[in-house]
């Protein structure tokens, strides 16, 4: 072959070449390889393919290194930037109710949303265990991008990396969420007082339950899905008939238990519960009796706890109630000034014992 | 939930407090001089904090709460050769989650685990055994723990191992016995016991006749109860009128579950699988004589014990720890001079303070706002968060 | 000691083994049912019944007139 004549842009080899090159092509492998992390091509293809293609927006097409937001879109929002990062490693990666794709979305979302801001941007951050199926994969990438659509948040950078079968466990996803807080928002751990009521937005426990049933390690069978959703709509419902909201936290890992813990500490204040106003679902109580577990330690991916002052308590229990994410909403508990630093609740018996801290994971027990 | 909700019901359980009230003023007691009862089973010590009932019951009726927590009575040793098992190579360990925590001499289960041992938490030992048929190449090693409620479970496991010819299972076998526990206890000057409440589940096995010796011979009452409020209450106040009416008998309160002589097939499996040992170390209560049970010979295939050397470790218990004077009744938690400061749930010295149905633990956990509200108690300081 | 929660038998999942079925609170586990088998109660009569559950076997059954009996003694005690 002549080269020299090749190496005119007009020869068709060339052209194939070159258009092969730039093709968006597919990924038709069916398990990751450490290939897809290399930088090669196979990774272009793979972030094309399964992350560009899923999430879809002009910022992620663009494919720099980094989104460019531009500053000006930002202040019509509020006068200051929430940032946030959370990583994701559950096991199974798919349970009843959602998996680590939405977790990871709706996890983000939530951390914003709970300081009063609205979210806005997320990044998103892969390992991968190599010979993780692109099926799985691809369907984690929708998933996302279907929760990032709900929850009105763009995914607009992201990463992958590979990682040898044994190094990471499936797939861990790193999020990092930017949001824009309104205006004349303050919403602290340390500004509850007594007198405030306690609010959650709907039973509790469900996330944590569905995930110990769906590790299928005690054999257990049940219908309880998890609670996974965004709450930044919620928040932006009741903040807006309610800018006096005294604080905010989605009670995930540790539950609404460890939440009101850290409360009560920051604001060197006690709250008191009331056991008859708890929401859990009888499966949940069920699941909880055989395994020794106490419901209000049990994780949740789409609740909150709301402390409001007492006069607009009710107010803002009728808003949340009439919104999707808060149909069982209640409130289950007031703050007082004494004892300092401890929860407590009012049992069905009228008498009171602590609700403290965790030392650790809760355990499945016998006895 | 059928069984349960209707002995949880509040209005009852007022009722039936005024009359142990009424009840317990016709007796000669008093704050200063209570009636002292023990509650044997953890499972009552942890209902009592969970729904409050210490504070509501009156002053001059004190619970004590005994040795029934499987886990808290486990000594040092032999955790120190549960984790040695674990560590062996080609060994997957299982237990229940109660003992993932326990300190040992050195450490627990949970941190063998982070330093590479393969230490699965299981619901059942059941669950223990598919492990095993799911991974011939390994020996799936189950810590039996627990009173005669779960020796059952484990005599049938090994009786389906062995029908299935499965090799690669074995026990290792902590199982312990009430009864002679409660004589050790009784046998001791410094007790100060009025009365028991009974075990409701060991009894779901054992039946009640072998209590009728703490009341033939000891000349204490025993009444068996359930582990709801109500049930508690109600054994409580079976109690009060036997000492007013001046009986000492063996009475069971949680007749929808217990009987007289027991579960049968339950019963038969313990006694085809286990035999009695000479004596098993209790912690905080020392050696106690024919109080645990270990495989018989024509099961050795299927004993840890047996098939791996196990080094029998001898731990004394700390120094500090005071839990025998615990689980005795003589101190109450906050007495013991550790408590709250050295002596924490995520530090525990003794072992009261391990399990949350520790007496100590209980204490820790939901009981300071009775110590924060009671002036004098000595550890208010301590206490505060 | 030893958590045992009541649940009901709702089917015999394998008879050789001795398995079944409990709902407890809508919650569903395979438990061993060898405990409550007798020459009284074959194995094919117990799905209904009420159990105690503990590590995944039925430790007994329940006695739904014993349970009222108890309910009984305790209305009249608080009357
Ligand atoms: S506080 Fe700790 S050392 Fe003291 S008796 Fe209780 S468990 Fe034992």
């Amino acid at each position: 072959m002549n080269l020299s004549s090749a190496n005119s842009p007009q020869h068709p080899i060339l052209q194939k070449l070159e258009q092969a090159r730039c093709h968006h092509s597919q990924v038709r492998d069916s398990n990751i390889t450490l290939a897809h992390g290399s930088g090669g091509k196979a990774m272009r293809d793979l972030i094309e393919d399964i992350f560009v293609g899923s999430f879809d927006n002009p910022m992620l097409s663009e494919l720099e290194d980094q989104a460019r937001i531009s500053l000006a879109s930002l202040i019509t929002f509020g006068d200051r930037l929430a940032f946030t990062t959370d990583s994701y490693i559950i096991d199974p990666i798919f349970f009843p109710g959602g998996n680590i794709g939405n977790l990871a979305v709706n996890g983000t979302v939530n951390d914003l949303a709970v300081s009063g801001a609205k979210p806005l941007y997320l990044s998103c951050a892969m390992i991968i265990e190599e010979g993780l199926p692109v099926k799985t994969l691809r369907q984690v990438a929708q998933s996302m991008k279907t929760a990032a659509d709900v929850a009105v948040v763009q995914i607009v950078t992201g990463d992958t990396k590979v990682v040898n079968r044994g190094s990471a466990d499936q797939l861990f996803i790193n999020t990092t969420g930017v949001g824009i807080i309104r205006k004349g928002i303050s919403l602290s751990a340390h500004n509850l007082q007594p007198g405030d009521a306690v609010l959650v937005n709907g039973y509790l426990g469900d996330h944590g339950t569905a995930i110990t049933v769906a590790r299928g390690e005690l054999a257990l069978d049940s219908t309880i899905i998890s609670d996974c959703q965004p709450l930044n709509s919620l928040v932006e419902t009741i903040l807006d008939i309610c800018p006096e909201i005294r604080a905010m936290r989605d009670a995930t890992r540790g539950g609404v238990a460890t939440v009101l813990n850290e409360f009560a500490l920051s604001s060197q204040v006690g709250i008191k519960l009331k056991e008859s106003s708890l929401p859990v679902r009888e499966e949940v109580k069920g699941v909880c009796e055989l395994l020794g577990l106490d419901p209000f330690y049990l994780a949740n991916e789409g609740k909150l706890v709301v402390i409001v002052p007492q006069s607009k308590a009710e107010l803002v229990l009728a808003a949340m109630q009439a919104h999707p994410a808060g149909e069982n909403a209640c409130i289950i508990g007031e703050v007082i000034d004494s004892p300092s630093g401890v929860v407590f609740m009012e049992t069905l018996f009228g008498t009171e014992r602590i609700v403290d801290l965790l030392v650790g994971d809760q355990l499945p027990r016998i006895c | 939930m059928k069984y349960v909700t209707e002995f949880r019901n509040p209005a009852k359980a007022q009722a039936l407090l005024t009359e142990i009230r009424r009840l317990s003023q016709l007796l000669p007691i008093n704050s200063a001089k209570p009636l002292k009862i023990m509650e044997i089973c953890g499972g009552h010590t942890h209902s009592i904090f969970k729904y409050g009932l210490e504070t509501v019951l009156p002053e001059s009726i004190e619970l004590i709460h005994g040795p029934g927590c499987p886990v808290c009575v486990m000594p040092r040793g032999r955790l120190d050769d549960a984790i040695t098992l674990a560590e062996q190579p080609d060994v997957i360990f299982t237990t229940f989650g109660d003992a993932m925590r326990v300190p040992g001499s050195q450490k627990s289960l949970l941190q063998a685990k982070a330093q590479q041992a393969d230490v699965r938490m299981v619901y059942s030992p059941l669950d223990a055994l598919k492990i095993a048929k799911e991974n011939l190449d390994k020996e799936v090693i189950f810590f039996g723990i627990g009173f005669e409620t779960t020796a059952p479970s484990t005599a049938l496991t090994i009786l389906q191992a062995k029908a299935e010819g499965i090799t690669n299972f074995s026990l290792f076998c902590n199982h312990v016995l009430v009864v002679p526990a409660l004589e050790a206890l009784l046998s001791n000057p410094d007790l100060q016991l009025d009365g028991f409440i009974g075990p409701g589940h060991v009894s779901a096995v054992i039946g009640t006749e072998p209590y009728q010796i703490i009341a033939d011979k000891y000349h204490k009452p025993l009444v068996i109860s359930g582990f709801e409020p109500l049930d508690i209450l109600q054994s409580v106040w079976m109690l009060l009128q036997q000492f007013i009416e001046g009986r000492c008998e063996v009475e069971n309160q949680y007749t929808r579950l217990v009987n007289s002589v027991g579960n049968r097939v339950g019963l038969e499996a313990i006694a085809k699988v286990f035999t009695v040992r000479d004596r098993f170390e209790w912690r905080g209560l020392g050696e106690i004589v024919q109080s645990g049970l270990k495989i018989r010979e024509q099961y050795a295939q299927f004993d840890a014990e047996v098939k791996f050397v196990v080094p029998n470790r001898q731990v004394a218990d700390a120094k500090a720890c005071q839990c025998g004077e615990i689980l005795k009744g003589v101190l109450k938690p906050w007495q013991c001079k550790v408590f709250g400061t050295a002596c924490t749930p995520e530090n525990p010295i003794g072992t009261c303070m391990v399990s949350s149905e520790g007496a100590c633990a209980a204490y820790y956990k939901y009981g300071r706002l009775s110590i924060l509200g009671k002036p004098s108690q000595p550890k208010k300081s301590q206490v505060s968060v | 000691m030893c958590l045992g929660i009541p649940g009901q038998i709702i089917e015999i999942t394998d008879l050789q083994n001795q398995l079944a079925m409990v709902d407890v609170s809508g919650v569903k586990r395979q438990v061993n049912i060898a405990c409550i088998i007798d020459d009284a109660h074959p194995i094919e009569s117990c799905v209904g019944d009420w159990v105690l559950v503990h590590v995944g076997f039925a430790l007994n059954r329940l006695d739904e007139e014993e349970a009222n009996e108890t309910l009984r003694i305790l209305a009249k005690i608080t009357q």
